[in-house]
């Protein structure tokens, strides 16, 4: 460890670790990417790609992100755009859970589709993706749906899960399995013009409240379909609650729902 | 601002694909007693649209009573994603 921690500071520049220094060493010691990174954080060095995090996010916290571990249900507009994110800050872990191929009605909001990636399971090509974007992410791809039977083997061990599905019934399935697992679960949901976003810890049960009186598996976005700004908008702000509950920082909307109307430019707070 | 014996006046907000086609919030006289039920139905609006109502901000069943003088805030379900 000694020798790999000098072999570290010697490729240092600064207290920063260029991805290239990262690979010359991984490829000396065996190690992977990920291992050396994370020899370097537990040291004390940044890897270079989170430069312009640091000002904020301190070398220390982007260790606990690199060794966090998100759960990702749902691979499409706002599961594309939060898997994005969380590789980009850092998250060290992420599992991405969806049965689809990409379509092309889905060309209009989801990051990850391309007229290439058509036909392509979802989360295959969000694998390769989060490869190019950061090397030293664990990304699990998992093509499956989410369901109460298999839940628990596929969240169970995140420490938060972020909801990006498209039914409301399998967000309830998917409340339900959090709730028993103890993991908090961001939950995020679009339509037309309109968004919003929670945030709910074990034994608070806002998701059941939000849709009590629903019985279908849409909402509004049957009829009004999902644009294109309204999906990034939600993701990003359900990224934020990730972070801030990794890193035990600022406020979330525990207990909240962020509502959002960018027809009428109305950002909305309600409390359960 | 008086309203008569045996009513009640609240201010109704209508949040979302709601207020299409409709308003975005306007007072209302109701009958004393009326639940939050009552008012979507008198409304006129689509019952299966109306998925979270809030009285003063916070989270409410369609049972609730209203009270002269609550804000009563009904929102569409979203499940998209």
């Amino acid at each position: 460890m000694k020798k790999l921690i000098d072999t570290l500071s010697h490729h240092a520049e600064g207290d920063l670790l260029p991805l290239a220094a990262a690979r010359i060493i991984a490829e000396e010691s065996g190690l992977t990417v990920a291992g050396i990174e994370d020899a370097a954080l537990r040291s004390g060095i940044l890897p270079a790609r989170y430069a312009r995090n640091r000002n904020t996010i301190s070398t220390d916290k982007q260790r606990i992100l690199f060794q966090s571990s998100v759960a990702v249900v749902g691979c499409g507009g706002l599961g594309g755009y939060i898997i994005e994110e969380l590789a980009r800050i850092g998250v060290g872990h992420i599992t991405v859970i969806d049965p689809d191929t990409f379509e092309e009605h889905n060309l209009n909001r989801q990051l990850f589709s391309g007229i290439d990636t058509l036909g392509q399971p979802k989360v295959a090509v969000a694998a390769r993706r989060i490869k190019e974007v950061n090397p030293a992410v664990t990304i699990v791809p998992v093509r499956d749906a989410f369901t109460s039977a298999n839940g628990r083997g596929l969240i169970g061990k995140a420490d938060v899960v972020a909801d990006a599905l498209d039914s409301i019934p399998r967000r309830l399935e998917l409340a339900e399995v959090c709730e028993k697992c103890a993991i908090p679960l961001v939950h995020g949901s679009v339509g037309g013009w309109y968004g919003q976003v929670t945030t709910q810890f074990p034994g608070e049960y806002t998701l059941q409240k939000i849709y009590s009186r629903h019985g279908g598996e849409c909402g509004i976005e049957k009829d009004l379909g999902n644009l294109s700004f309204i999906v990034p908008l939600i993701a990003s702000i359900e990224v934020s609650e990730i972070v801030k509950i990794l890193l035990g920082v600022g406020s979330t909307l525990r207990g909240k729902m962020l509502s959002l109307n960018v027809l009428d430019m109305e950002f909305t707070e309600v409390t359960f | 601002m008086s309203v008569s014996s045996g009513k009640i006046k609240i201010l109704l907000k209508l949040f979302a694909s709601l207020r299409l086609g409709r308003f975005d919030a306007a007072y209302r006289e109701y009958d004393r007693g009326i639940s939050v039920a009552g008012v979507i139905r008198i409304e006129g609006l689509p019952e299966k649209e109306v998925t979270l109502m809030l009285v003063n901000g916070r989270h409410v069943e369609c049972d609730h009573t209203l009270a002269d003088g609550d804000t009563l805030a009904l929102f569409p379900p979203l499940g998209g994603g």
